[in-house]
């Protein structure tokens, strides 16, 4: 579905955030995760062509979407929910709603939507998306906005952050339910082991480039060993 | 009434014919038609252009409208209404000024609207100002509304002004007493060459009274505002003042927000805030498959509501 070939990015000043990046990206749910300033954000940019690579290619369905701006690429079945929501003076939920859905959403629509994120409907589809709203309740609604775009491809970037209340389990039922209606690929940003726990894949971005990619048997003990290590003795248990 | 008068009135005021209940409808400089109703009382003035508005004491959920319309070139007007609210009213007054201009020459509506609120007396107040027609003779429009506010009144000021009006300078005064309160909700949007220069002065004389002005603006292209607003606490009182403005193209927006007390107990805010269309809202509203023109589009009209 997705493919990376070659793919790097530098920052104006020349410094490499992704360095030659291979990766193919097929499962139902794709775990991204490594430490802080590994390159994970930069690469859900890349996907959504907020950004552009420096060098290599980005192929989705088998064409190549490298030079294909935000707005085609969002038309061609490509949703990124971003780590940090943005605010719209005047623009109600149900507006933001409808505009992701491609339709006017009908209020039992928007309701669904909403519920499924844990969000009673009618306190919200006429409440704006301004400063009133709480980080949780925006990061609420930026995945209320992906579910009701329900494209092939759908990138979240760290969706469990600010969410304190709702359940992880409730999260993880969303992504499951987003899979039975679209049969597309769900990649989620996170250092969570519980988001980890539900991926077919996971990939472990290091330094700029990929430190593992397999299945999640495959990939988390090494990765757990790696954090025990550091936590306890310099030496590692 | 033609149809381009139709559409102006559809404009400003939502109607496509002559307003049920009381009303007055001004046409290309003289009064088309009026009515009153049982409880409101208009009167031609004999003086000088314009209407004398009774509102009877204790009149509730009603409206009256009183819509301008002007479609000949080179129209200059002034006109006096003013509106007298009797004590315990809940009414509300639909205003607006819709000028069509094809010709070469200005056509320009200057209104001077006076309120005089009794104790009591709630009014919600609506005013829309539009301009069309494809001539190069400006469309100006200058409001002044004065405002006078007696014991526990409420008064809620709604204008617009969204499309065609090449020039306005529109000055709001208001005088608070005891207890009373002032809602001013402004929203302007300028294209092209227009200017627009907004002025509010509210003294906040009575104890417990409030002042709430709020401007929302997007200046487009090469057109210039100014946001001017001055409230001054001389009691025990509350006021807000709060300019938000869109900037885009080679647009000019000045704020000058102004908060005087003269009194150690009011308390008083001023906030003011220009900029550009976040780059991060833009790119939300594209990733959602928007272009790049309709993401501002659809941020504008919501920021305007």
């Amino acid at each position: 579905m997705l493919e990376f070939k070659n793919v790097s990015y530098a920052v104006p000043d020349g410094r490499e955030i992704l360095k030659d990046i291979n990766l193919e990206i097929n499962d139902r749910f794709v775990a991204i995760t490594g430490p802080n300033g590994s390159g994970k954000s930069t690469m859900a940019k890349l996907i959504a062509g907020i950004i552009t690579p420096t060098s290599g290619k980005i192929y989705f369905d088998g064409e190549d979407i490298t030079d294909m701006g935000i707005t085609e690429r969002a038309k061609n079945g490509i949703s990124f929910a971003f780590q940090q929501p943005v605010r719209f003076k005047g623009i109600t939920v149900k507006r933001l709603l409808s505009l992701a859905a491609g339709k006017n959403a009908s209020v039992s629509e928007a309701c669904r939507y909403l519920s499924e994120v844990g969000l009673c409907a009618k306190d919200y589809i006429n409440r704006e998306v301004d400063g009133s709203l709480s980080g949780g309740e925006l990061k609420r609604i930026e995945i209320a906005m992906i579910n009701a775009r329900g494209t092939k491809l759908s990138v979240f970037d760290e969706p469990e952050a600010g969410i304190d209340l709702w359940s992880f389990n409730n999260l993880i039922k969303v992504f499951e339910n987003m899979h039975e209606r679209t049969h597309g690929s769900i990649v989620i940003i996170s250092h969570q082991e519980r988001i980890l726990n539900i991926a077919d894949k996971v990939v472990v971005l290091s330094d700029g480039g990929i430190a593992e990619y397999g299945t999640k048997d495959e990939v988390l003990p090494k990765l757990l060993d790696v954090r025990a290590g550091c936590r306890f003795t310099k030496e590692g248990v | 009434m033609d149809k381009i008068q139709q559409n102006l009135l559809e404009q400003i005021a939502g109607i496509h014919e002559v307003p049920q209940g009381a009303y007055s409808l001004r046409i290309n400089g003289s009064l088309y038609g009026k009515n009153s109703s049982e409880n409101i009382e208009i009167v031609k003035k004999e003086d000088k252009p314009g209407i004398d508005i009774y509102i009877k004491a204790g009149t509730k959920n009603e409206s009256v409208h009183i819509p301008v319309l002007l479609s000949q070139t080179g129209l200059k007007e002034l006109v006096y209404n003013d509106f007298h609210i009797g004590e315990d009213c809940d009414v509300t007054i639909v205003a607006g000024c819709g000028i069509h201009n094809s010709g070469s020459e200005a056509s320009e509506h200057s209104g001077i609207h006076s309120f005089y609120l009794a104790d009591r007396a709630k009014v919600r107040y609506i005013e829309k100002h539009y301009g069309d027609g494809d001539g190069n003779g400006e469309r100006i429009m200058n409001p002044t509304t004065y405002a006078e506010l007696a014991e526990d009144a409420y008064l809620e000021m709604e204008t617009a002004q969204i499309k065609g009006v090449d020039s306005t300078d529109r000055v709001t005064r208001a005088v608070v007493g005891k207890g009373s309160k002032i809602i001013v909700r402004e929203k302007i949007m300028t294209h092209g060459k227009q200017y627009a220069r907004t002025e509010f002065e509210v003294d906040l004389n009575g104890e417990g009274s409030g002042a709430h002005v709020v401007s929302r603006s997007v200046a487009r292209d090469n057109s210039e505002q100014k946001f001017v607003s001055r409230i001054n606490g001389n009691n025990r009182c509350s006021g807000h003042t709060e300019c938000d403005a869109i900037i885009m193209d080679s647009a000019k927006v000045i704020a000058v927000p102004e908060i005087l007390a003269t009194n150690p107990d009011a308390s008083l805010i001023h906030e003011a805030a220009i900029g550009k269309i976040a780059g991060e809202q833009l790119i939300k509203l594209m990733s959602l498959g928007l272009t790049e023109k309709e993401a501002e589009e659809e941020i504008v009209n919501g920021f305007l509501g």
